[in-house]
């Protein structure tokens, strides 16, 4: 497959503005500063069919169309780097490897939003990538990308990266929002959205780092090629981040529509279960997602080869099916206890909660307190019903998705592998999961 | 109890610092800076956030202390408490779990022994289990200081805290352990 977005990245160097350059970068800039109106690029976006790559899969040209142009108030693009969904690594590999793609597709897609000013939100944790982007801008602003009359126009901008301190709430954008002004990282009421009031109340659009990065191929080559990539309404190419117990874990670029069967077991991407187990079960979308047992990952429930689409990972609904997410593709072996593992989500969600509604902050405690007993010998027959209970009372009743976030891996871990919960509970006397979790040693001096 | 008095003051260069870093953001909106002054303040006053330290980034953004003392408590990367000079952050969430990091906590906590939470008696290590860390891939790991520590084994653990303890150095969020400066 034809790569898009890592096109350059074995090329040496190309973490630098010189070498990013001689590959073609900023070209989309030329571009559409000097041959396109802003609707223009807005347009090309629409037409790509690109979607939203931090999760949520919201068309990108869409959102863009939604920011209020008759406000008097400054525009803002704001880049959520905030990348905290557990199994997602995608945006770091990105702006490590190739920050000028990210740097590019803000200035382009700014000019297309009417932007002065824009921001790069990062996760405090990735201070190193920081310091890259850093770096990438001061290159772009001594070659006169950004700045004053970006190459001789009359389009002005500035481009600053702004760290977080550790909070996965601020990947929701309007606690993201919050964080920029120095404050909580409280999600806000919606409505107003952030396109009539976002940044400092005004309007603002908020897109994921490959998102923004995704404008540099679609104003270069247009948005009917984009859409070319890709099936149906998955258009275009995914960067998935594929870890667990796999033989090649890393960040691949795929076209949207690859079998996830070919994902998984192809030495082009996975390459397959480690140490010849087989698998058991996938998280496919950030550990927000659905969990599937092997058979339904691999096939839908009508038969049919599951794909890496939006559409073809969703078929079946949560009965059966999942979704594509931010694209963290998390994979079990066969001696995977999957209350274990749903204790490691359950007490993130707990952890990360920001407090304001009372379903998410007392739910997911109540979640983490009833998985620890199962997974450590004191569970109770009763428990299975009442997790599942909570997750649903969470579900749909809070401000913020993050409390449907924290009650979806819970329902589809029961629905799917209630077995597992229903021996665990069995178990009286401590270690019991701990001890199958880890049959023998996971790490081994390589 | 009388303590005495320590002027709490940012260096000439950290000051030149917060001036760049506030003009990053419009005129009136300078309360946007405070994340960033959190952490350039934690690095220069001994990795953690006294109250009078954040008194006196209240009184550069000026805005009420309340307001920064609700901000420093809800973002786990800031440390309302003293921590020891190095930082262990070890990532536990689900893809570090399934590839070995309850082994690699235990493994730590055995070779400094202390408990995950707790401080060595000499001051040197704190150790902290953290929630995904954005190293998936790479599992398991680490964060000390900027750094991460990738596809971590018992062997590679016991050097990096052999090496950091004769360095002796404090870790900061804002630069390398390691780095020459």
């Amino acid at each position: 497959m034809k790569k898009i977005l890592l096109e350059h990245i074995d090329e040496p160097g190309i973490n630098t503005f010189e070498v990013y350059r001689k590959k073609g970068g900023y070209a989309s800039v030329e571009k559409a500063l000097k041959t396109m109106t802003p609707d223009a690029v807005t347009e090309e976006v629409k037409k790509s069919g690109l979607r939203g790559r931090g999760g949520a899969g919201f068309p990108a040209g869409m959102k863009w169309s939604f920011i209020d142009k008759k406000s008097e108030k400054p525009r803002y693009l704001v880049c959520n780097a905030d990348e905290s969904e557990p199994g997602t690594f995608k945006d770091r590999y990105l702006m490590e490897k190739i920050p000028h793609i990210l740097i590019e597709g803000m200035i382009t897609s700014s000019y297309a939003l009417g932007a002065k000013t824009s921001f790069i939100y990062i996760r405090g944790e990735y201070m190193y990538v920081l310091r890259i982007l850093e770096k990438a801008i001061d290159e772009a602003y001594a070659a006169g990308f950004l700045g004053k009359n970006i190459l001789g126009t009359d389009y002005s901008l500035d481009l600053y990266v702004h760290p977080g301190a550790g909070a996965y709430i601020c990947g929701e954008e309007t606690a993201l929002l919050e964080s920029l002004e120095g404050k909580r990282g409280n999600p806000r009421l919606k409505p107003p959205f952030p396109a009539i009031a976002g940044l400092y109340s005004s309007p603002t659009v908020v897109n994921n780092v490959e998102t923004i990065a995704a404008v540099v191929p679609i104003v270069n080559n247009g948005g009917d090629e984009y859409a070319k990539i890709g099936i149906g309404k998955s258009t275009g190419t995914k960067l998935i981040s594929a870890s667990g117990h796999i033989n090649k874990p890393g960040v691949y670029e795929i076209e949207m529509g690859l079998p996830v069967e070919e994902f998984i077991y192809s030495e082009e991407y996975c390459g397959g279960i480690w140490k010849g187990r087989k698998m058991k079960a996938v998280v496919a979308g950030g550990s927000s997602v659905p969990i599937l047992p092997a058979d339904l990952i691999l096939k839908t429930a009508k038969g049919e080869p599951r794909l890496m689409t939006y559409e073809s990972l969703a078929d079946g609904g949560f009965l059966t099916g999942t979704m594509l997410g931010s694209g963290g593709f998390i994979v079990m072996d066969e001696t995977t206890s999957i209350v274990r593992n749903l204790y490691t989500f359950a007490r993130f969600y707990h952890h990360e909660s920001c407090g304001q509604c009372s379903p998410c902050r007392e739910g997911t405690g109540w979640m983490e307190k009833i998985l620890h007993r199962l997974c450590h010998g004191h569970g109770r027959k009763e428990d299975i019903d009442i997790l599942f209970d909570i997750a649903k009372k969470i579900e749909g009743n809070t401000i913020c998705p993050l409390g449907d976030a924290a009650a979806w891996p819970v329902a589809a871990a029961i629905r799917h592998f209630r077995s597992e919960f229903e021996e665990a509970a069995a178990v009286q006397g401590r270690g019991h999961i701990e001890e199958s979790a880890t049959l023998e040693p996971l790490i081994v001096n390589r | 109890m009388l303590k005495e008095a320590k002027e709490i003051k940012f260096s000439y260069e950290a000051l030149a610092q917060v001036r760049l870093i506030i003009a990053r953001y419009p005129e009136g909106k300078q309360k946007s800076a405070l994340l960033p002054l959190l952490h350039l303040a934690q690095s220069e006053f001994d990795g953690w956030l006294s109250p009078e330290v954040m008194d006196y980034v209240a009184s550069i953004l000026n805005i009420k202390p309340i307001e920064v003392y609700e901000v420093a408590s809800f973002y786990s990367m800031y440390n309302l408490k003293p921590v020891g000079k190095c930082l262990i952050e070890v990532c536990r969430t689900s893809s570090c779990w399934l590839r070995g990091a309850d082994e690699l906590v235990k493994h730590i906590e055995n070779k400094l022994n202390i408990e995950v939470g707790e401080t060595t008696a000499d001051g040197m290590f704190t150790l902290k289990t953290v929630e995904c860390l954005g190293s998936c891939g790479t599992a398991p790991m680490l964060q000390c200081g900027a750094d991460y520590f990738e596809n971590l084994t018992t062997d590679k653990v016991d050097e990096l805290l052999d090496k950091w303890k004769e360095l002796g150095k404090r870790s900061s969020y804002l630069k390398s352990l390691t780095a020459e400066s």
